[in-house]
């Protein structure tokens, strides 16, 4: 019986595995230039002309490991949220991460020419994602602080004080929406329906090294989160550190998100529906439930890329409408087929 | 061994006798303007993708569509193998045209253009760039000696009419052209005086100032018009109606490229424009 479930949880890893594999390959052979596998591998390998190689190297190849440290970043941070605070409609935006975020990337949009304009041409176009992560470091920080009471982090404290922040943050774009010409609030609006399209290589390894920090942690959490789920005052006395525990996946995820959001822009969904995703497949436990919600994380998001950028060549239409239009979907349809085996729905 | 087709011969000698091949044959423009400008030199066969921007004329309507000028895809535009990326001044992302670059497309970003002498230093650099400096010649003396008869016209008028330009009308409080906006230059080609005041560019104002700044002619685009239901439920609203251009409803409606866009037909929308307002 153990061994059974053992080769069933490793098959369906495996497959999630090669999904995701194979949709990371997808997106450096498919673009909106056709370019043969050939190709494709001529500039993988360092002996492909140089316009497929430019293309390979500084357009695809970028591009697909940001999706995939992006993805992983939502999911794993909506699966601990959702799992710390026992509320399965928890996203990474619910304590104003993304929100902390977006003032940044505004502020950075409508204000950098005025205040930027001394800074050395190497480090403006990093101006953006450094203040984006500012902000949501700083709200994160902030509602901690709030949410800490007697030293203890109340959990409904958190979700309002993230709701307040969430208003705040949304009055401070507004204030800058205000002050904006109409180029800046173009600008404006397209970032906020996030992209993958900023990827360049300094830009990807900076996010990846802050997302795999936070991740890594993450991913180890399974236990923690499992006894979360019979409550705090149980968990306390099964022997975990609640309080702890409690600020480390909330930083953890905002670290994350941070990060995510700083380099692509605030992509919803994924964080919400990966992880319920995960659990349908996998089960409720945690130790499972993380991983899986990773890999699902980056096969909708990289699957979402590779739509956006094909399927009306050469112009590409914002990701975050392709998330919702085939995770929408792709979750109904897991849904029903799960309530359908257990019996639950005719 | 390769075959050499004599037609492939003769296609290469007609091309080395148009002394055409230095410079670039596979154009995509970022910018209605630019388009526009393109075409009027005759370079219409070149160009291989345009933006969204970039409706007149209607025939360009027919080319690869790229998207929004600010948010160009790198690798989109690339399938369109270009030789030539004419990029208005604010094409981005930045890291879009550091990709193309770095696939080896040539880049070239227009002069910023929203003023009468920056017509002419578009097309001029458009003609430098495509190697029709003597096309580019032509349009720029025509456009200026359209431009200055305008400006004759205009500066002749003894009563300037204040005209407001209305961007949007939402729920909320119309978003109206302010100092500096390009709409606001126009009219003052044209002969107008724009009658808002206290904000730079495009922005919502308060109805109370709206009808403070009591316009005699309300200016829009055609296509905001059509959007809200036509000219008579705009006039129906109050912060519009109780103005002296509400009253006589006085109105001028006109293409928002035309009118907007610093391009070619400037001269024209002037004419246009300035003739509506003596009417007026």
């Amino acid at each position: 019986m153990y061994r059974l479930r053992i080769t069933t949880t490793f098959k369906v890893f495996a497959t999630l595995g090669v999904v995701v594999l194979a949709i990371a390959a997808a997106e450096l052979v498919y673009g909106p230039v056709s370019l043969s596998l050939w190709r494709v591998a001529g500039a993988l390998l360092g002996w492909g002309d140089p316009e497929s190689t430019a293309i390979v190297t500084q357009i695809r190849a970028p591009r697909a490991l940001l999706g995939l440290v992006v993805g992983t970043a939502l999911a794993l941070s909506g699966c601990a949220l959702q799992g710390v605070l026992r509320n399965p409609l928890a996203d990474p935006g619910l304590i104003g991460v993304t929100g902390g975020a977006s003032v940044g990337a505004a502020a950075t949009i409508v204000l950098g020419d005025t205040f930027a304009m001394g800074l050395p041409k190497d480090i403006r176009p990093y101006l953006l994602p450094i203040s984006a992560f500012l902000g949501s470091s700083l709200v994160t920080g902030l509602i901690f602080r709030l949410s800490r009471r007697s030293n203890t982090t109340s959990v409904a404290t958190l979700i309002l004080a993230g709701v307040a922040i969430n208003s705040i943050a949304g009055a401070a774009i507004g204030v800058m929406v205000y002050i904006s010409d109409d180029q800046q609030l173009r600008d404006l609006t397209f970032w906020t329906m996030g992209s993958l399209a900023s990827a360049n290589w300094t830009m990807v390894m900076v996010t990846l090294a802050v997302v795999v920090i936070a991740t890594t942690v993450l991913t180890r959490m399974g236990r923690a989160l499992d006894l979360f789920q019979i409550g705090e005052r149980a968990a306390f006395h099964s022997g975990l550190n609640v309080e702890q525990t409690k600020r480390n996946i909330a930083l953890l995820s905002a670290v994350a998100v941070g990060g995510a959001t700083a380099a692509a822009g605030p992509i919803g969904f994924i964080g919400l529906v990966a992880p319920h995703m995960a659990r349908l497949i996998v089960g409720p436990t945690h130790g499972l439930v993380l991983p899986a919600s990773a890999l699902l994380g980056m096969g909708l998001l990289l699957g979402a890329d590779l739509a956006v950028r094909n399927i009306v060549p050469p112009a590409e239409p914002p990701i975050g409408l392709a998330t919702s239009l085939i995770g929408g979907p792709f979750f109904l349809w897991l849904l029903i087929t799960r309530l359908k085996g257990r019996g639950l729905l005719a | 061994m390769r075959l050499i087709t004599p037609a492939a011969l003769v296609a290469g000698f007609l091309s080395i006798s148009a002394n055409s091949e230095t410079y670039p044959q596979r154009i995509v423009t970022a910018g209605g303007d630019l388009t526009e400008i393109v075409y009027a030199l005759g370079a219409e066969d070149r160009v291989v993708g345009v933006d969204v921007t970039s409706n007149f004329p209607t025939s360009a309507k027919d080319k690869e569509q790229i998207g929004y000028v600010r948010r160009i895809s790198a690798e989109g535009v690339l399938a369109l193998a270009p030789d030539l990326v004419l990029g208005a001044h604010d094409m981005g992302p930045p890291t879009a045209i550091e990709q193309l670059r770095a696939a080896g497309v040539r880049v070239e970003l227009a002069p910023r253009g929203d003023s009468a002498s920056g017509i002419s230093s578009k097309v001029r650099f458009v003609g430098r760039v495509l190697g029709l400096r003597e096309e580019a010649q032509h349009l720029t003396s025509r456009i200026e000696t359209d431009l200055n008869r305008e400006a004759a016209r205009a500066s002749s008028q003894n009563s300037k009419r204040r005209v407001i330009f209305i961007l949007a009308l939402g729920e909320g409080e119309p978003m109206v052209a302010g100092v500096g906006s390009s709409a606001a230059k126009i009219i003052e080609l044209a002969g107008g005086i724009n009658a808002v005041t206290g904000f730079n560019g495009y922005k919502p104002m308060s109805r109370e100032a709206i009808l403070a700044s009591r316009p005699d002619v309300i200016l829009m685009m055609e296509s905001t018009v059509a959007r809200y239901g036509g000219i008579n439920n705009i006039f129906e609203r109050p912060e519009l109606a109780l103005t002296p251009a509400g009253q006589k409803r006085q109105y001028v409606s006109m293409d928002g490229m035309l009118l907007l866009g610093f391009g070619p037909r400037t001269p024209l929308a002037i004419e246009q424009l300035g003739k509506a307002l003596r009417q007026k």
